[in-house]
């Protein structure tokens, strides 16, 4: 999926004991970098990326030749701004990137892993890509933000390195999968399995590939990261270059049309076993049980000026779980800040044009620096 | 305004943790992070007031004080604040309560509907008064619950609350409040300023 695209990669030669129990080294992490790291190493902004993103946080993407995923939010005067920061980010372990995931190849068996490759978490992709603090020798972050699944790793990071960020924003996320996360991932899982490609994970030692299975899981997954209003405004009930119905299962609808859109753009960038085992990642994901029951201790030990933001018309993170992680902060007396930014684009609300989201990240990253 | 700023900061301490509830803009919680050297965060239920408060590098918290103080331990702040917005509440009585609880201190301050301007305008015209503390009409004004300087003090000492500092606030000048001119400032202040404890 990624051969012959120029992708940077340390090998973490440390071993990682992972959630699962196994132990994995020598594997490569993916990363791509934007700015300059200054002499201080104070400027460096560490950005996790949601589910299907990858590391190139801003400018081309090299595999879809399309923008960046956050290119609203990063780069050069943007929100977080590159000529200021030097702002890092990692395909996440279990991805299809770059990074050690399940269509490497097993050395043991020298197919490519598939099933076989262990389950990951939250925890496990977090403290891989701390490594990349090492790397560049850079003692304390200035910031890690991301959204969603990217929020997720914010919190965990926090958690598992309470000095090592000076500001954290988690956006849009839970500190813990719902019942009704867990169900639509259930979903998607299940459609990439119900593919007869699929073929028990082990498709691309076959040379198949269930792009019909994680085509359906990607359009079911991207009706959730939109609203009930964004889509009736968008698509209403408007039909896809045609005058009448055609009495036929073809994309009657403009929204058929661009979901199918979707989900075949998709395939084409994404691995179907990724997709599996990074959305068990975030189902596992719970910072509350991992502190019996009580979130305030995840942060206890830390220093980490917070910012959480959530979006109006977002139901899959809704304000409601994101403000739980406030109320956590709140409890302990920690610093933090909270606002919840009307917007009708759903939970994309943060990947895209959203200006008074924009304007608060850049307000608050560019006040805080200012401090330091 | 800004007088009103300078009394409520000198009742701060330095090196405190301070509560803005309802702090609007943020034009408060900036002057006190411009004049004392103190912890200070706000919150406050309008989503551009936050955001400007974001943009002037002040740490708020949307949300609304009836029902998102709970969230804060018992004695988390040195002080909260709670400027000219306490008539504007559904229930004052328990917001007074949460502040109690939250902060170790509480600065309360409230316009006062028994300044005499005030009172000749109703005497006189007839109509709800409208002056420059009050500037909305009846039916559109955000204020549910108006109360007098002498309503507070009193409301305070049935509750066995304890009236840390009371000042009258007019024309820009300040003066204590006691039981003794307690009607006289009733009549002559425009805005009562008073730190509390529980």
């Amino acid at each position: 999926m990624n051969k012959n695209l120029n992708i940077k990669s340390i090998t973490i030669d440390k071993p990682l004991k992972l959630d699962c129990g196994q132990t994995i080294n020598n594997f490569p992490l993916a990363y791509e970098t934007y700015g300059i790291l200054n002499e201080k190493k104070n400027n460096a902004i560490l950005v996790f990326h949601a589910l299907t993103g990858d590391q190139f946080v801003s400018g081309k993407n090299p595999l879809t030749k399309k923008d960046g995923w956050w290119s609203y939010a990063v780069g050069p005067d943007k929100a977080i701004d590159t000529n200021k920061y030097f702002v890092i980010c990692a395909n996440v372990i279990g991805g299809c990137m770059g990074s050690f995931g399940p269509s490497n190849i097993n050395p043991e068996t020298n197919k490519i892993y598939g099933t076989d490759f262990p389950v990951i978490t939250i925890n496990d992709m977090v403290n891989a890509q701390s490594n990349l603090l090492d790397f560049f020798k850079i003692e304390k972050l200035f910031a890690v933000t991301g959204g969603s699944m990217g929020g997720m790793q914010v919190l965990q990071f926090v958690n598992n390195f309470p000095d090592k960020a000076k500001i954290a924003i988690p956006i849009a996320c839970t500190s813990n999968h719902s019942a009704q996360n867990i169900a639509f991932n259930e979903l998607g899982r299940q459609s990439i399995m119900a593919d007869t490609n699929w073929s028990n994970g082990d498709y691309s030692n076959q040379n198949k590939n269930p792009e019909k299975g994680l085509s359906v899981a990607r359009m079911a997954a991207h009706i959730t990261y939109l609203s009930k209003n964004g889509l009736q405004e968008k698509f209403g009930r408007k039909l896809q270059e045609r005058d009448d119905l055609k009495f036929s299962f073809d994309a009657d609808f403009q929204i058929e049309s661009y979901l199918r859109h979707q989900g075949s753009v998709f395939v084409d960038r994404f691995d179907a076993n990724s997709y599996l085992y990074i959305t068990r990642a975030m189902d596992y994901f719970d910072l509350v049980k991992e502190h019996d029951g009580n979130l305030s201790k995840a942060f206890e030990k830390t220093k980490t000026k917070f910012l959480i933001i959530s979006f109006t018309s977002d139901w899959l993170y809704p304000t409601s779980e994101n403000k739980e992680i406030v109320i956590a902060l709140n409890a302990i007396g920690a610093d933090v800040g909270f606002v919840e930014i009307e917007s009708d684009k759903g939970h994309d609300s943060f990947l895209l044009n959203v200006s008074k989201f924009l304007d608060t990240l850049k307000d608050y990253i560019n006040n805080s620096y200012l401090k330091n | 305004m800004k007088q009103e700023f300078k009394i409520i900061s000198n009742f701060i301490e330095k090196n405190t943790r301070v509560l803005d509830v309802g702090c609007g803009d943020g034009t408060l919680m900036q002057f006190l992070k411009n004049n004392k050297e103190i912890d200070i965060r706000g919150i406050e239920i309008s989503k551009n007031n936050v955001q400007k408060c974001f943009s002037k590098g002040l740490t708020v918290i949307e949300g609304d004080a009836e029902k998102d103080l709970t969230q804060f331990p018992d004695g988390s702040f040195d002080f909260v604040i709670l400027s000219q917005t306490l008539q504007a509440f559904l229930s004052p009585e328990t917001v007074i309560k949460e502040l109690l609880r939250v902060g170790k201190k509480a600065i309360v301050t409230v316009p006062n509907f028994g300044f005499w301007k005030v009172r000749l305008h109703l005497l006189i015209k007839g109509t709800m008064p409208i002056t420059k503390n009050l500037p909305d009409e009846w039916y559109n004004t955000p204020n549910l619950h108006m109360c007098t300087i002498k309503d507070f003090y009193n409301f305070c000492h049935a509750r066995e609350i304890k009236l840390d500092k009371s000042l009258a606030f007019h024309n820009g000048k300040t003066s204590s409040i006691n039981e003794i001119n307690l009607n006289f400032k009733n009549l002559s202040a425009e805005l009562g300023i008073f730190s509390i404890e529980g």
